[in-house]
């Protein structure tokens, strides 16, 4: 039993974390949303040349062959920034699923470019109705019934669909499938497509963490600043059990995503209901947190100059995406239902499945 | 990361698990609020002794088996799994050894804790008074040096299992002169001395677990002292942390109370409030033991317990609280009835669990100490 990460995979998680205080202000993404850019290229350019595209892609194909566990924290750090590019669902789930068909010479040209940081390859999910930031990948994977196809955005008739989150760039893609495109029969597609969702939900969860604690952050700096009666707001209990309320839902959500990102496997029954539990206690964390962080700026928190909101709007399009509550609701209680409980059962594994 | 028990460990787990089986009584004790209760509950810490399953992360010297962290905590699961009785020495065995021995001296290690281990002496915490409760530093109660004794003096309550109790542990005034932290000690005495009036309290559910103690004169050894004289904040705060960190609540317990919701929920047909409510508990039940998993790792390493262990205390009451209150929804109807031995479990475990953010400091005082320790924000 070692529940816990490496020295590396900390320093990993502070550099990310270094570079994005330093690069990812509130100051920057009001700079980007004014520019109307999809991305910041000096911050994605920084971002690029920390190689982290090929983290989770096996060492053989070009990639640093690690795993879940070596990301989670560096998602953690991403969602405390609100980072509007998309650096994890790059690194966590596309450029692996991406590494999965690199036998096929349409693929990995395109796998090699991604892990040089010169093409980013955006993933339309069966879980997902719309494709994020599908304008500005140079490749998109988009899974339909009939398999999984690789598709010039070129060739593609993108339709934007505004969400709330002013840093989102959702499309509904259309495109004309054809044996050029597919990559792969459904057949063939649905293991990695499984492990691709998987692999979604775990990293929504992660980001949502570090919103999570990113919100209680700004309150708590604010409550310590604004002075009412007297006395700086944060000397009141009301506003102090607010906030300790929110940290708690935080510490033990925590541990249930960092154990998900070990036990990752879509073909175990634990696996999953961990995976659902993880997106279900760090999206809550996340959402009560942002309103929490709006209720103790008070009328600042409701407007527009302050930070606050962009937190709440990227909780609000996680907790939906990858699998709403309500589905990973279902995921936990087949889990409880099928499988037997007890204690021993905490880290277990259906017999058979992959450790 | 690695996040699976060893061959030793699921060796380990399965010795409990057949000792349990074996030893753990087939019959649920009498309310241990009761004198056959607590007899029965002080011959339960026997037969755990008799085994030495008492007090299993102490040293071998003392009647413990030296378990690491990971291994205390399948013991807590199995023996809670098992439907083995509440442990009648909780306050002792949990709260005080471990400042016994990071405090003590070796003839008050030698002199308390083996009889501990062995059930023979029964301790309560004597630290609340009427005028110090979230408050403790108000604690006026006082300890007056007179030899080789010190005379007690004063008015603590709130001492859970005082009724039936040895033993105290109590938070004393011993410099006349001193105000709030300073000045304080923490004295072991006998709750049979002279002078000694312990006055039952009856409890939401009419028993009387916890009680009074009044103090007039009544004397204890300056060699019962714990720690320095005038430092028993201190020492008391080092009692206060092992109990919110790890020690008071292990997720074994929540885990056995949600395995029985979810038969009681089974059986039953919930609407989807109920079903909600149900999940949620569970959840929460498996992330605190994900949690407390995570930290016993990190104190292995050498990390050390900080403040921000208030949270569990928060979050094992709260999800406590709503396990029970699945169920007394589940219920309906039949919640209130106190004749059906099943049912009144539930409603039992109910009440009690309605003390969970009162007790070992209030939940209000924990999310203090999380807001001014781990935030940062201004003391009121």
């Amino acid at each position: 039993m070692e529940f816990g990460f490496s020295d590396e995979q900390r320093m990993a998680a502070d550099t990310v974390r270094a570079a994005l205080a330093d690069l990812c202000t509130g100051a920057d993404l009001r700079r980007l949303m004014a520019s109307g850019e999809a991305r910041d290229a000096k911050r994605w350019r920084a971002l690029s040349d920390l190689g982290l595209a090929g983290l989770m892609v096996p060492e053989d194909l070009g990639g640093l062959g690690l795993c879940e566990v070596d990301l989670v924290l560096i998602a953690e750090a991403c969602g405390y920034a609100a980072l509007p590019e998309p650096l994890i669902e790059q690194a966590g789930v596309a450029a692996p699923l991406l590494a999965t068909f690199a036998v096929d010479n349409r693929a990995s040209p395109w796998l090699d470019r991604v892990l040089g940081g010169e093409a980013v390859v955006a993933l339309g999910h069966p879980a997902n109705a719309l494709i994020a930031d599908a304008d500005s990948a140079d490749i998109l994977l988009i899974a339909r019934d009939d398999g999984l196809h690789l598709v010039d955005p070129a060739a593609a008739s993108l339709t934007r669909r505004e969400s709330i989150d002013p840093f989102r760039r959702l499309f509904q893609v259309a495109f004309e499938p054809s044996a050029a495109t597919r990559l792969a029969g459904p057949d063939e597609a649905a293991q990695p497509l499984a492990r691709a969702f998987e692999r979604g939900a775990l990293f929504a969860a992660a980001q949502g963490l570090g919103l999570a604690q990113r919100a209680v952050d700004l309150a708590a700096d604010y409550a310590k600043e604004r002075t009412q009666f007297g006395k700086p707001i944060g000397a009141n209990q009301a506003i102090k059990h607010h906030l300790a309320t929110c940290l708690t839902r935080i510490v033990f959500a925590r541990p249930v995503v960092h154990a998900a990102a070990a036990q990752l496997d879509p073909d175990d029954l634990f696996a999953r209901a961990r995976i659902s539990h993880a997106k279900l206690a760090a999206l809550e964390a996340a959402d009560l947190s942002a309103r929490t962080a709006i209720q103790v700026h008070g009328a600042m928190g409701y407007s527009w100059e302050v930070d606050v909101h962009f937190y709440l709007k990227r909780a609000l399009a996680l907790a939906g995406t990858w699998g709403d509550a309500a589905f990973h609701r279902a995921r936990f209680a087949e889990r409880i239902r099928r499988a037997p409980l007890g204690p021993q059962h905490t880290f277990a594994r259906e017999a058979g499945a992959k450790p | 990361m690695h996040l699976a028990y060893t061959p030793e460990q699921d060796a380990f787990r399965a010795e409990v698990r057949a000792w349990m089986l074996a030893n753990t009584p087939k019959a649920p004790l009498p309310q241990m609020s009761t004198p056959e209760g607590f007899a029965a509950h002080r011959a339960w810490e026997a037969t755990l002794a008799s085994g030495r399953w008492s007090a299993v992360t102490w040293p071998q010297e003392y009647g413990g088996r030296g378990l690491d962290l990971i291994r205390w905590l399948i013991f807590e699961e199995e023996y809670w799994a098992a439907g083995s009785p509440e442990r009648a020495n909780q306050n002792g065995v949990f709260l005080l050894a471990p400042t016994l021995m990071e405090f003590g001296t070796p003839e008050q290690k030698a002199r308390f804790l083996p009889r501990m281990a062995a059930g023979e002496e029964i301790w309560a915490q004597a630290w609340s008074e009427p005028q110090a409760g979230s408050d403790l530093a108000a604690v006026r109660s006082t300890a007056v040096r007179d030899g080789d004794d010190y005379v007690l003096s004063g008015h603590k309550i709130w001492s859970s299992r005082a009724v039936f109790a040895d033993w105290a542990f109590g938070l004393f005034r011993t410099d006349p002169a001193s105000e709030r932290h300073r000045g304080l000690s923490l004295i072991l005495f006998d709750l049979r001395a002279p002078s000694v009036q312990v006055r039952p309290i009856p409890q939401i559910n009419g028993y009387p677990g916890f009680a009074e103690i009044f103090l007039d004169g009544a004397r204890a050894k300056v060699a019962h002292r714990l720690g320095e004289e005038g430092k028993g904040w201190n020492v008391c705060m080092a009692t206060a942390g092992f109990e919110r960190g790890l020690m008071l609540r292990s997720p074994g317990r929540f885990q056995a109370t949600a395995a029985r919701l979810l038969k009681l929920a089974a059986d039953r047909k919930l609407d989807a409030a109920q079903e909600a409510a149900v999940l949620a508990a569970v959840m929460d039940v498996e992330a605190y033991a994900l949690s407390i998993y995570a930290t016993a790792c990190d104190l292995m390493r050498g990390g050390e317990i900080g403040a921000e262990t208030s949270c569990n205390k928060i979050f094992w009451s709260e999800l406590d609280l709503a396990l029970h209150r699945a169920a007394m929804s589940i219920l309906g109807a039949s919640a209130e009835l106190t004749t059906d031995a099943g049912d009144h479990d539930w409603l039992d475990g109910y009440l009690f669990s309605l003390a969970g953010p009162i007790y070992a400091g209030t939940n209000e005082i924990q999310r203090n100490i999380i807001a001014e320790r781990v935030l940062g924000l201004p003391r009121g």
